[in-house]
């Protein structure tokens, strides 16, 4: 019986196939939103988190407060010196300061990002060196001309398969040799692209790319058994220290938690996408009341034929069946087109926007199921309806 | 034919509506109809012949009155109790065909049966073995549409018998078929009423009318009068007809 009701529900659909695309449409447009959205959002979601443990973990960054009418005291080395030795529980503080050049080769040019750090800076982000050396101590204390590139500068101008390794190439001015290449990092939440890059020693960038001996922000990595409060509280007093700031004054620097950027992002991006399920959701509530509509309309056409069904003895429950499979069949086949669009959109938008496309099967079972549920709430009253025909009524039918 | 009750209607009565607007289709109708019967049931528009079939099909229950069918007491029971018995002991043909439309014969045959849960192959075999009865075995596969309005007819009834029924209730078979088709289906119907099924039709032609056992005159929500033995006459002189339609 419930074979040949099944079969009985497809061909309706398959009779009225144009209605049934247009009445499915709405659902399959919902389940599609709702299972691009989340399984986007988790890439999106899952890339940040990478994105903030490759800062590694039990570290803060520390930069001057900017307010409206001057940028910040700047912090020079003296500070993160300081830092790395009179605070107990310290590993290591390397300070950063950027810059911006176009990098020449061999005729080839490239305008991209410099950036001047020490190899305590790179260990403490888990930069790893692909090929090639770090520099050396004697290199960062005498800020000499050498450089680690990104793996895309590496790319775009020094030919495949020819090691850039003790190459001179030039930075806007300034000449310098190649000693080593990063591993690739991809793209960073903010979409910049951390391989295109160039790393010389700090000295040499603040001497000269930006001729000042500040730093932009440092990065102050901790022993993970010390709690991060205490380290927190030791830096702000011996920051305000160094800064004179009088007890009354607010700190004119920012200390952030990795952790802690961690688990705001978490929480954003997870609100977002919990935001964005839910306008889809909605999509997918309306494409349940297109199917309600078309149910109806169903009934009416078909109320001669209830009526044959009932005189030739259907029971009332055999004839609401009939009418809320055809319903949940209608709604399962859009759930599912649904779903092999969702999965072709994810693919299409994960691959444009480098987020890392996770696929998630709970969502998609879930999104099948509601679509399936959409069905049995919406097709109910109809079939009802159909159900609760007076035979001889609906014999007379025309 | 040896006879004993299958259907009694004892002091059956039928008010649509209520109050000011309340009418009285039916004002006590009594009604014995024996096992085997060929019961024609004829009167004017209004005088309570649909409502009498409505309630013989077990489509309708009365306001008042008693209708025993099988010793049930269909009165009694509720909507689905009486799809049930719609189920087994009966079969309809009407005026309309009421066939399935883009829907094979043998589907529509096969309709009943699939309420009861047979299996396919049974489905289709009995099917098949009604259209054949029928004389419609070759059409097992059209569509109504691709039928004659005689041939639908007679789908109609392989879809009534398919089921092996006691009764098969008739509302104006031949209403809207001309005058050779109608003969056709009426000697079909006595065929079957020959086979042992109970027949009850309704009609308002004579020459229908008269291929039954009984004929039953309705009017004004009472029965009128009773004629019997109208049949015997008819069934040797089938040509004549055909001149009077």
């Amino acid at each position: 019986m419930l074979g040949a009701t099944l079969l009985l529900a497809l061909r309706e659909i398959r009779r009225h196939l144009m209605r049934s695309i247009l009445t499915t449409l709405g659902i399959v447009i919902g389940v599609a939103a709702v299972v691009t959205m989340v399984t986007f959002g988790n890439g999106v979601t899952s890339q940040v988190q990478d994105d903030i443990a490759s800062l590694g973990s039990s570290n803060f960054i520390i930069w001057p407060k900017n307010d409206d009418r001057s940028s910040g005291r700047p912090f020079d080395l003296a500070d993160v010196a300081a830092v790395e030795q009179q605070i107990a529980g310290v590993e290591t503080a390397a300070g950063n300061i950027g810059s911006s050049a176009t990098a020449f080769y061999n005729g080839q040019d490239l305008k991209t990002s410099i950036v001047g750090v020490n190899t305590n800076f790179l260990r403490a982000r888990s930069l790893r060196i692909a090929e090639g050396r770090a520099f050396s101590s004697d290199e960062e204390i005498a800020g000499r001309n050498v450089c680690l590139l990104g793996d895309r500068v590496r790319q775009e101008i020094f030919l495949p398969g020819v090691s850039p390794i003790g190459e001179d190439m030039r930075l806007g001015d300034v000449s310098c040799t190649v000693i080593g290449v990063l591993e690739t990092r991809g793209q960073s939440g903010g979409g910049e692209d951390l391989d295109d890059r160039v790393y010389l020693p700090l000295k040499t960038v603040q001497r000269r790319f930006r001729g000042t001996t500040d730093i932009d922000y440092f990065i102050v990595k901790y022993d993970s058994t010390y709690a991060g409060s205490a380290i927190r509280a030791s830096l702000t007093r011996l920051l305000r220290e160094r800064r004179i700031l009088e007890a009354a004054e607010p700190n004119d620097f920012n200390i952030i938690d990795t952790a802690q950027i961690n688990e705001a992002v978490s929480e954003t991006t997870g609100t977002l996408t919990a935001m964005m399920a839910i306008i889809a959701s909605i999509s997918l509530f309306v494409g349940g009341v297109g199917i309600m509509n078309i149910m109806l309309v169903s009934v009416t056409e078909r109320t001669r034929e209830i009526g044959i069904r009932l005189a030739i003895g259907a029971l009332a429950s055999e004839v609401r069946l009939q009418f809320l499979t055809e319903a949940v069949v209608l709604c399962s086949l859009g759930g599912l087109v649904g779903l092999i669009l969702a999965f072709g959109a994810t693919y299409v938008v994960t691959e444009a926007m480098n987020v890392p496309f996770i696929f998630n099967p709970a969502i998609n079972i879930i999104s099948f199921l509601f679509a399936a549920v959409m069905g049995v709430v919406f097709g109910y009253y109809p079939a009802r309806r159909a159900s609760q025909l007076n035979p001889i009524d609906a014999l007379r039918h025309e | 034919m040896a006879s004993e009750p299958l259907i009694q209607l004892e002091g059956i009565t039928k008010t649509f509506g209520t109050g000011s607007a309340a009418f009285q289709a039916l004002k006590g109708v009594d009604l014995t109809i024996d096992r085997g019967q060929f019961m024609a049931v004829m009167g004017p528009s209004g005088s309570g012949k649909s409502t009498t079939m409505n309630i013989l099909g077990c489509l309708d229950v009365p306001t008042s009155g008693v209708f025993r069918f099988r010793e049930v007491e269909v009165q009694e029971l509720n909507r689905d109790q009486r799809s049930l018995l719609r189920r087994k002991y009966l079969g309809f043909v009407f005026q309309g065909f009421n066939l399935l439309s883009r829907t094979s014969a043998v589907e529509n045959v096969e309709l009943p049966l699939l309420y009861r849960g047979e299996a396919k192959a049974v489905r289709r075999e009995a099917a098949m073995h009604a259209l054949d009865q029928v004389g419609l075995a070759p059409w097992a596969m059209h569509t109504p549409a691709e039928l004659s309005g005689g041939q639908q007819q007679r789908v109609a009834i392989a879809r009534a018998l398919v089921t092996d029924p006691d009764v098969l209730l008739a509302d104006e078979p031949t209403g809207n078929l001309d005058t050779e088709r109608s003969v056709e289906i009426m000697e079909l119907m006595c065929e079957l009423n020959a086979g042992g099924i109970t027949v009850i039709m309704v009609t308002h032609e004579e020459e229908m009318a008269a291929y039954a056992k009984t004929v039953v005159h309705f009017r004004d929500g009472l029965v009128e009068r009773i004629e019997r033995g109208a049949r015997s006459g008819t069934i040797l002189d089938g040509t004549m007809k055909k001149g009077k339609g």
